[in-house]
């Protein structure tokens, strides 16, 4: 079976374009009667419910704000009387106070329903086992998981993170066919195997990996499925949609996201201005069917876009490509914009180094000083100084080909650079402004 | 090949620079009891690479390599040298004319004499004007 729900996922464009603009009128609706909130803001955005003529014009909504949803810690967003509640997550505050999503057993059922379609999607059934080694807990990635593969009738191995050689040893045991987590702790989890001397390719039945919660790239892609022999699948949500939502299907090319459930529009995020298919901006997406903590038009702060061409598996479902970033990820060193995933790009593509990295900012008088610390691999290591000198220049090389900006590169040793079981953070801002 | 015998095993090992990192090393060696009969540091910014002449580099490459520090074994030759003034000339010199390139040397004197390590373009033609011009090679198995 390829499709979980037939009646959504085969529904023609023009018919999803009906059934979206009925969902965003009633949305709206619902917003202006019972969100003190966003009432508020359409007053002072000048926009009434019935100016919401057609699907075009929901851009004329304002936007909701990260900052939104932490100004009215923790509950003053939810729409439904706590009664209705029955679960709530918790995002961790990296950047001030965390984030309450309350949830009604319908936004569960919907968000359930979302992940059977996507592991459905990707040719996950009934019979496979599927390892959930994202947390377990305020953390939506384990939850939101194991409903969705238990849904579709899988098997759940809830591990949860960390013990990783216990998690290879279950994995084993009790044959895992799919694994859910971070990249960056797959490939925690291959290193850790490949030190019991087990090769996940070859000694398990793993065969798919579900990953996302951090941005990677399409070369870590490839390194992935060649290293661990496994077919690796993109999986994107946020806690404030609900959790880890939407996947790739088994063409692996852009992630689905169910019009039934979501609006997703792509924006230039220094004006607001609508993108096209096609221009990488911020995403901003609308819950249609959310009910206890609406979310309009809200600017998540990922950069992504919507893909410009027809799906091969026939959805007529959209597709964002892979998240390339985050609006606040991005470094401004000498006032270029930087990010991240450009120098995790840049480093899979040079067999001397390894994917894992660390960037450290400072500031050397009135400059930015950016310096980038990866590890040289075994293979290439020389015994000869200059041969190291000649790794540590094409590197630096290459990034500053690619990021514009001149970078400090430091080679050390193998297997000294933090891994992250959770979200990567790789970079310390030393600077003082 | 009779050459052979005259090249040596050196143990390299990658080695950030700061502090503990040779320490780290020469510990693992302790624990492994293996002696090391020379032995240099070359450095650049931020790392460094630790080069040294053991009696066991099987039992010395396993064992860092288990400590997760890159290692590797290079090829080198050692050269007894007149301990007193214009010896290290003498060799240098006849390695000079013959067009051959010193990667890197480093040397010890003891008791014993003088040796000269040398990282050389062409092994096997030093090992032949080395010994042709009448100087000693150290072997292999005088490390072992």
């Amino acid at each position: 079976m390829s499709h979980w729900n037939p009646r959504f996922e085969e529904m023609p464009a023009a018919e999803l374009d009906r059934l979206q603009y009925r969902l965003a009128k009633t949305l709206v609706y619902r917003l202006y009667a019972f969100s003190p909130f966003y009432h508020a803001r359409m007053r002072e955005a000048g926009v009434h419910p019935d100016d919401v003529r057609s699907l075009e014009d929901v851009r004329k909504l304002p936007f909701m704000y990260k900052a939104d949803l932490r100004d009215n810690y923790p509950d003053r967003l939810f729409t439904v009387p706590h009664e209705e509640l029955v679960r709530y997550h918790v995002s961790s505050g990296t950047t001030g106070k965390p984030t309450v999503v309350g949830y009604t057993q319908k936004d569960i059922e919907l968000w359930t329903e979302s992940l059977a379609r996507a592991l459905t999607s990707i040719g996950l059934s009934r019979g496979d086992v599927i390892q959930v080694s994202y947390g377990y807990g305020l953390f939506t990635g384990g939850l939101g998981l194991h409903y969705g593969a238990e849904r579709i009738g899988a098997t759940v191995l809830p591990t949860s993170v960390g013990n990783t050689e216990r998690q290879i040893e279950l994995m084993q045991d009790l044959g895992a066919t799919a694994i859910s987590c971070t990249p960056s702790y797959l490939l925690h989890i291959g290193e850790v195997a490949e030190k019991m001397g087990i090769n996940l390719g070859r000694d398990t039945s793993l065969r798919t990996g579900i990953l996302g919660a951090e941005p990677w790239s399409e070369e870590m892609r490839r390194h992935i499925q060649e290293w661990l022999g496994i077919r690796a699948y993109d999986i994107y949500g946020t806690s404030e949609l609900s959790g880890p939502m939407f996947t790739e299907c088994a063409e692996q090319h852009g992630i689905h996201i169910w019009r039934d459930l979501a609006l997703i529009e792509v924006i230039d995020p220094e004006t607001g201005e609508s993108l096209q298919p096609g221009e990488r901006g911020e995403l901003v997406i609308t819950m249609l069917q959310k009910e206890a903590l609406p979310i309009c038009r809200y600017r998540i702060g990922d950069l992504s876009s919507i893909l410009a061409d027809d799906c091969a598996c026939g959805r007529a479902h959209p597709r964002i490509e892979r998240i390339t970033g985050r609006v606040d990820d991005m470094l401004i060193i000498r006032g270029i914009n930087v990010f991240p995933s450009q120098i995790e790009h840049v480093l899979l593509g040079l067999p001397e180094v390894g994917e894992h990295f660390q960037i450290v900012v400072d500031r050397q008088g009135t400059l930015d000083d950016m310096l980038v610390r990866v590890e040289v691999r075994k293979e290439a290591f020389s015994d000869k100084i200059a041969d190291l000198m000649a790794i540590q220049k094409r590197v630096a090389d290459r990034l500053k080909s690619v990021l514009n900006v001149a970078v400090r590169v430091e080679l050390v040793e193998p297997g000294s650079l933090p891994r992250f079981e959770g979200k990567s953070k790789r970079v310390i801002d030393r600077r003082v402004l | 090949m009779a050459a052979n015998e005259f090249i040596i095993r050196q143990i390299s090992v990658f080695s950030e620079n700061r502090p503990g990192r040779l320490a780290a090393i020469a510990h693992a060696l302790e624990e492994e009891r293996v002696n090391i009969f020379a032995f240099s540091i070359a450095e650049a910014s931020g790392f460094g690479v630790v080069r040294a002449l053991v009696d066991q580099p099987d039992r010395a490459h396993a064992r860092l390599t288990q400590d997760g520090f890159n290692v590797a074994f290079t090829d080198v030759i050692a050269v007894r040298m007149r301990d007193e003034p214009g010896g290290l000339y003498e060799v240098a010199r006849l390695l000079g004319e013959a067009g051959i390139n010193i990667e890197y040397s480093y040397a010890y004197s003891g008791p014993a004499g003088a040796v000269l390590i040398l990282r050389v373009d062409r092994p096997e033609e030093a090992i032949a004007k080395i010994r042709g011009a009448g100087k000693e090679l150290i072997s292999s198995a005088a490390f072992t």
